[in-house]
C-alpha cells in the first residue's frame, strides 16, 4: 500500500432511515432532495456522500445537530450498515466483511470517543480502559500494564480505581479517550468528545487533545458541530448539511472561498485573519521577482500583522518551515483580510 | 369557530357521538333484559345460561392435561426434575438451615449465627440501621420460638427466589432479543399475573408431586413474570453510546450480553430480584394450602382454631422477614460500587467478608459450647401467645368496642353487602355482560369494550356463573370502600410534605407484606364472615389507593397549583379543578392495582368462608380435579384482566391527552 493511499475512502455512500431502505434506494430518482425524501417516510441520514482521509491527516466533520455527522461516521465504522455506495478502509471494502472480520478490523484498527463518553458504570477507570483488550482475549498482566500506560498519557495517574460516576465529565471523557487509545488504533473517530463538557475544560481538552495528536499521529475524524472548534483543530473541515457534504476543505478556503451560502454563513462571523494562513492566501510564484526576507507560510494574517503593516513591499515572498520559497504573499490581500475589508 | 368545530366533529367519528349511541344501546338492551325479568316475562334461557349450552370445559381440559401428562409423557419429565436436581437443592438448603436429615449432614445452622451474618450483610448495603433490622429479625424469630418453622419457609424461599431468578432472566433476555417470542410472552405474562395462585399450585402438586417440590415450583412459576418484565425493560433502556462502546471494543455477541447489556441493565435486574425474592415469600406462605409446613402453615393452623395471640406473633415474624428481605434487597440496589485507594492490602478489600465469615464460624463454635446460641427450645421460647390471646380477646369484648364491631358487622352486612349481592345476582346474565361491557366501553374506548364482552362471554360459559358474580361483588364492595377509605385519606396527607412522606413509607412497607397477614386483623376484629373478607381485601386494596393518590396529587407541576393560587381559587376550587383533574391518571393506576389487589385477596380470603370462586378452588386442590381448577382460576383471570384493560386504557389515554407522559 503507497504512503498515499487514503485511509478511508468512501463512494456515493447513502445511509436512509425507513421502512425498506434498499429498495426505496433503487427506485430513487437522481437529484431528489432532502425534504422529498423525508415527505417519502425516509429519512436521509447520509446522502450521496464521497470523502477520503489521508493518513495522518485530521478531519473534522461539521454540521448543525441533525446534519448527520454521527451517521457517516458510524457508517465509516459499520456500526450501521450503509444503504448504498462503497466505504473502504486500507483498501478493504468493509461491507464485505464477516462479523468476525469486522470485530477484529475493530479490536485492531480503530477507536471511538463518545459524546456521552459511553462508559460501562460498573466497571472502575482500570476496567474500563482495559475492556478492549480484555474483549481481544490479552492477558491480565499484559492488558493491565497497558491500561496503566493510556490512563498516564491522559493524566489520570492516581484514579486508576474510581468508577466513572465519581469522576467529573472530563476526566469520564479522559477515561473515554483512553479507552478508544488503548489497542493503538490506526483510525480515531471522536463524535463531538467535548460537546457535552463546560466551555472552559473543552478549551483545556481541545489542548490536550492537540498534544495527544503532535504525539501520536493518528488517523482522525472528529465531529463538532461548534465551528471554532473545527477550525482549531482541522486539517481539512467536511461540512456536512441534510446528510450531505456542502463543502470538504482546509480551514484556509472555507473561510476565504465559502462553496455555497449555507457554508458561508458560517464563516461570516469568523476573524479571518485569525484562521488564514499566509500559504493558504499565498500565489504561485511564477516568475515574479522577490526580495528581502521571506515570511513564515505557517502563520496567520494576525500573527504577521505588524510585519504587514510596516513592511513596504507591495509582495512578500512566503516560505514553507525549511526556509524554501513556496509563494507570493500580496501585501494589499492580506491587509484587506487583516482589516476585514475583503 | 368554524375551524375549531369542524376539528371537534372530525376528532369524535367514534368518539363522543358514536360513543354515546352504542352506550345508549347498550344500556337500554340491558335495562329491558332486567325489567322484563322483574315483570316476569324473560325466558328461563335468557335468565340464566341453560346447564345443556355449557360446554364440558373442565372434562376436556381434564382430557387435554391427562394426554400431555401420561400419553405424551410430560410427568415423567417433571417427576426426574422433582425427584432430581430440584429435591436435590431443596433438601440441601432444608438440611443446612433446618435440619433435615439429608445430604450433607450438617445443618441445623445455629441461629446466632445466621443473625450475626444478617447483621454484617445488613451493614454492608445499608449500614447500621440495616444491620440492625437483620439481627432483630432473627433474634426475634429464634427467640419467640418459630425459628423451626420459619427456616422451613426460608428453605424453600433461598432455592426458589434464585431459581425464579435465573429463569426470569434468560426468558427476559430472550424476549428482548426475539421480537416475536415478546409478542408470544406479553399476552401470556398478563394472563399468568392474574391468576390465582390456588390456579398455579395444583397442577403443579400434579406434576411435581405433593411437598416441597410443588410448593417451590408454583412459587418460582409465580414469581417469574416481574422478572422476565424488568429484564426486557432494562435491556431495552441500555444507552445507545455504551451499546456501540462495546461494539467498538471488538465484542463478540456472547461478550456484548455478558459484559455490556446484562452490567449495564444492572438496576433494573436488581429491581427484579427484589420483586422475584418478595413474590416469593408472599406465595411460600400461601403454599400452606397445599400443606406445605412453615409459617404459613403454622398461621393457618391458628387463625383456624382463632389462637389469636399466636397468629399475631407470626405475623409479626412474616412482616419482620418480609421488611428485612425487602430492604436489604432495595438497598443493594441503590448500592454504588465504591473504589480502593491503590495498595489497599487484600484483607481490607475483603474486610466485611471476613468479619462475616468470623462471626458466622464464631458464633457456630460457640453455639456447641452454649446451646442456647444453637437452638431455642420448647421450654425457653418468650412466646405470649396466651396471654396476647387474653389481651386481644378482652379488649375486643370491651362494650364500646364489641358494640362498634357487632353493628358495623351488622349494618355491612344486612344493609350493604346482603343487599347488594342479591341484586347483582338477580341481574340476568346477559344484562350483565352488557353492563360490564358499557362499563369497559364508557371508560376504557372500543377495544377494552370488546375484550370485556368477550371474556365475560367466557365466563358465562364456563358454568361458574354465580359464583363468579359473588367474587366480583365481593371484589366491587370491598374496593368501593375502599376508595372511600383511601381516597380521603391520601388527599388529606398529600397537603402536608411531612405527613405524605411518613404515609407513603407505610404504604410502601404494607405493599411488602404477604397478601396473607392482612386476613390477622379482619378475622380478629369481625371473626370469620363475609364482613371479615371484604374487610381483609378493604384494607389489603386501600394500600395502593393511598399510595398513587398521594404520588398524583404531590407530582402535579408547581406551576400549575400556583397558576390556580394567584386565580384566587379556595383550597377546593384549586382541588377540584386543578389538582384532581391532573392527579387522576395516577389515581388510576392505583385503582386498577386495587381492583388486581382485591382479586387476588378474594381468593386467598375464601378459605374464612364465602362461597365464591375461591371457595371452589380450594376445594379442587384436595383433589385431581385440573380442569375445573383451571377453569375457575380463568375465570378470575378473565374478569380481572376486564377491568385492567379498561382502566389502564383509560389512564393513558388521559395521560397523553394531558401531556402528562
Ligand atoms: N437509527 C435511526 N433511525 C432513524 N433515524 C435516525 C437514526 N439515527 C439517526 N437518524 C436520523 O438521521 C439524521 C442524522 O442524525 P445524526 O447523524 O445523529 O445527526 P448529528 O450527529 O449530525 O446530530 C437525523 O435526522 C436523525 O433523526
Ligand atoms: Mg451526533
Amino acid at each position: 500500500m503507497s504512503a498515499s493511499a487514503p485511509v478511508i475512502s468512501a463512494k456515493n455512500v447513502w445511509k436512509l432511515f425507513g421502512p425498506s431502505p434498499e429498495s426505496y434506494l433503487k427506485s430513487l430518482a437522481a437529484g431528489r432532495s432532502f425534504d422529498e425524501i423525508r415527505a417519502d417516510g425516509y429519512i436521509a441520514g447520509v446522502k450521496d456522500v464521497s470523502i477520503e482521509v489521508a493518513r495522518g491527516e485530521m478531519l473534522v466533520i461539521m454540521g448543525l445537530s441533525g446534519s448527520g455527522k454521527s451517521t457517516l461516521v458510524r457508517c465509516f465504522s459499520r456500526l450501521h450498515d450503509i444503504t448504498g455506495g462503497t466505504i473502504e478502509v486500507d483498501g478493504q471494502d468493509i461491507m464485505s466483511l464477516t462479523e468476525r472480520e469486522l470485530i477484529e478490523l475493530r479490536r485492531n484498527k480503530m477507536g471511538m470517543v463518545f459524546q456521552s463518553f459511553g462508559l460501562l458504570p460498573h466497571r472502575t477507570v482500570l476496567d474500563n480502559v482495559a475492556f478492549p483488550l480484555e474483549m481481544r482475549g490479552q492477558d491480565r498482566y499484559d492488558r493491565r500494564e497497558r491500561a496503566l500506560e493510556v490512563i498516564k498519557l491522559v493524566g489520570l495517574e492516581g484514579r486508576e480505581e474510581y468508577f466513572p460516576r465519581e469522576l467529573s465529565g472530563g476526566q469520564q471523557q479522559r477515561v473515554g479517550i483512553a479507552r478508544s487509545l488503548a489497542i493503538e488504533p490506526d483510525i480515531w473517530f471522536l463524535d463531538e468528545p467535548f460537546s457535552a463538557l463546560d466551555p472552559l475544560i473543552r478549551r483545556e481538552m481541545q489542548d490536550e487533545f492537540l498534544r495527544l495528536q503532535e504525539m501520536l499521529g493518528k488517523t482522525i475524524v472528529f465531529i463538532t458541530h461548534d465551528f471554532d472548534e473545527a477550525l482549531r483543530l482541522a486539517d481539512r473541515i467536511a461540512i456536512m448539511r441534510n446528510g450531505a457534504v456542502e463543502q470538504c476543505d482546509t480551514p484556509d478556503q472555507i473561510v476565504m472561498n465559502p462553496a455555497t451560502e449555507y457554508v458561508a454563513k458560517f464563516t461570516e462571523d469568523v476573524d479571518k485573519a485569525r484562521v488564514v494562513h499566509a500559504k493558504g492566501l499565498a500565489k504561485p510564484v511564477n516568475g515574479h521577482a522577490l526580495e528581502g526576507a521571506p515570511i513564515n507560510g505557517g502563520s496567520t494574517i494576525h500573527e504577521l500583522a505588524r510585519v504587514l503593516v510596516n513592511d513596504k513591499r507591495i509582495l512578500l515572498p512566503v516560505a514553507n518551515d525549511k526556509g524554501v520559497v513556496t509563494g507570493v504573499l500580496e501585501r494589499d490581500t492580506a491587509l484587506n483580510v487583516l482589516l476585514g475589508a475583503e | 369557530m368554524m375551524a375549531t368545530l369542524s376539528t371537534d366533529i372530525s376528532d369524535t367519528r367514534d368518539g363522543p357521538w358514536g360513543q354515546t349511541k352504542v352506550l345508549t344501546a347498550l344500556l337500554v338492551t340491558a335495562l329491558a333484559l332486567i325489567l322484563a325479568k322483574a315483570i316476569g316475562i324473560l325466558p328461563e334461557w335468557l335468565n340464566r345460561i341453560p346447564e345443556a349450552a355449557i360446554p364440558p370445559t373442565a372434562q376436556v381440559l381434564d382430557a387435554i392435561f391427562n394426554f400431555i401428562q401420561n400419553d405424551l409423557g410430560l410427568i415423567y419429565v417433571t417427576r426426574f426434575i422433582a425427584e432430581g436436581p430440584l429435591e436435590f437443592l431443596l433438601d440441601t438448603s432444608a438440611n443446612l438451615l433446618e435440619g433435615k436429615r439429608r445430604w450433607p449432614y450438617l445443618g441445623p445452622i445455629p441461629w446466632s449465627a445466621i443473625a450475626a451474618v444478617a447483621a454484617v450483610v445488613g451493614y454492608a448495603v445499608g449500614g447500621w440501621r440495616l444491620a440492625a433490622l437483620g439481627a432483630g429479625t432473627f433474634i426475634w424469630t429464634a427467640a419467640i420460638g418459630q425459628w423451626k418453622i420459619a427456616m422451613q419457609t426460608m428453605s424453600v424461599i433461598v432455592v426458589a427466589a434464585p431459581l425464579a431468578f435465573l429463569l426470569g432472566l434468560v426468558l427476559g433476555i430472550a424476549a428482548w432479543k426475539y421480537g416475536w417470542f415478546e409478542r408470544l410472552l406479553k399476552p401470556i405474562l398478563s394472563v399468568l399475573q392474574t391468576l390465582p395462585f390456588f390456579t398455579y399450585l395444583l397442577p403443579a402438586v400434579i406434576f411435581f408431586k405433593v411437598g416441597p417440590t410443588a410448593g417451590a415450583v408454583a412459587t418460582i412459576t409465580f414469581a417469574i413474570p416481574p422478572m422476565i418484565l424488568m429484564t426486557t425493560l432494562g435491556l431495552k433502556k441500555v444507552s445507545p453510546e455504551v451499546i456501540e462502546a462495546g461494539q467498538m471494543s471488538g465484542c463478540t455477541r456472547w461478550q456484548m450480553l455478558r459484559h455490556v447489556y446484562v452490567p449495564a441493565a444492572r438496576t433494573e435486574v436488581l429491581v427484579g430480584v427484589n420483586q422475584v425474592i418478595m413474590l416469593c415469600l408472599a406465595m411460600v406462605v400461601l403454599t400452606a394450602f397445599i400443606g406445605m409446613p412453615g409459617l404459613g402453615a403454622k398461621l393457618l393452623a391458628m387463625m383456624g382454631s382463632f389462637k389469636l395471640g399466636r397468629s399475631f406473633e407470626i405475623g409479626v415474624t412474616i412482616v419482620l422477614l418480609a421488611v428485612t428481605l425487602d430492604r436489604m434487597s432495595k438497598a443493594w440496589v441503590l448500592k454504588q460500587p465504591v473504589h480502593f485507594e491503590r495498595g489497599t492490602p487484600w484483607w481490607k478489600r475483603h474486610q466485611i467478608s471476613l468479619v462475616a465469615l468470623g462471626l458466622f464460624f464464631g458464633f457456630t463454635l460457640l453455639a456447641q459450647v452454649f446451646p442456647i446460641l444453637a437452638e431455642i427450645g420448647r421450654k425457653q421460647h418468650l412466646s405470649q401467645g396466651k396471654e396476647i390471646d387474653v389481651v386481644i380477646k378482652s379488649f375486643l369484648a370491651i362494650d364500646a368496642i364489641k358494640g362498634t364491631t357487632e353493628w358495623l358487622r351488622w349494618f355491612l352486612n344486612v344493609k350493604v353487602l346482603i343487599p347488594f349481592r342479591n341484586t347483582l345476582l338477580a341481574i340476568p346474565t346477559p344484562a350483565f355482560i352488557l353492563l360490564v361491557v358499557s362499563f369497559a366501553y364508557w371508560v376504557g374506548g372500543r377495544k377494552p369494550g370488546i375484550y370485556a364482552a368477550i371474556f365475560f362471554t367466557i365466563v358465562a360459559f364456563s358454568g361458574w356463573w354465580d359464583r363468579s358474580v359473588i367474587t366480583l361483588y365481593t371484589v366491587i364492595s370491598a374496593v368501593a370502600l375502599a376508595t372511600m377509605i383511601g381516597i380521603p385519606l391520601g388527599v388529606v396527607a398529600a397537603r402536608s410534605n411531612r405527613w405524605s412522606k411518613s404515609i407513603l413509607l407505610a404504604c410502601d412497607t404494607a405493599q411488602t407484606f404477604p397478601s396473607f397477614i392482612y386476613l390477622i386483623p379482619a378475622i380478629m376484629l369481625f371473626g370469620v364472615n363475609d364482613v371479615a373478607v371484604v374487610f381483609s381485601i378493604l384494607i389489603f386494596a386501600a394500600v395502593p389507593l393511598i399510595r398513587y393518590t398521594i404520588i398524583g396529587l404531590s407530582n402535579v407541576p408547581p406551576e400549575m397549583t400556583e397558576a390556580a393560587d394567584m386565580s384566587g381559587s379556595t383550597r377546593r376550587q384549586k382541588l377540584m379543578s386543578v389538582q384532581f383533574p391532573l392527579a387522576l391518571p395516577t389515581m388510576a393506576v392505583g385503582f386498577n392495582q386495587a381492583i388486581m389487589f382485591a382479586f387476588f385477596m378474594v381468593i386467598i380470603a375464601a378459605f374464612i368462608g364465602t362461597q365464591d370462586l375461591g371457595q371452589e378452588l380450594q376445594r379442587t386442590l384436595a383433589g385431581t380435579e385440573l380442569g375445573k381448577n383451571f377453569v375457575l382460576g380463568l375465570n378470575v383471570s378473565l374478569m380481572a384482566l376486564t377491568f385492567d384493560m379498561a382502566i389502564s386504557s383509560w389512564a393513558e389515554k388521559r395521560k397523553r391527552a394531558l401531556g402528562l407522559d
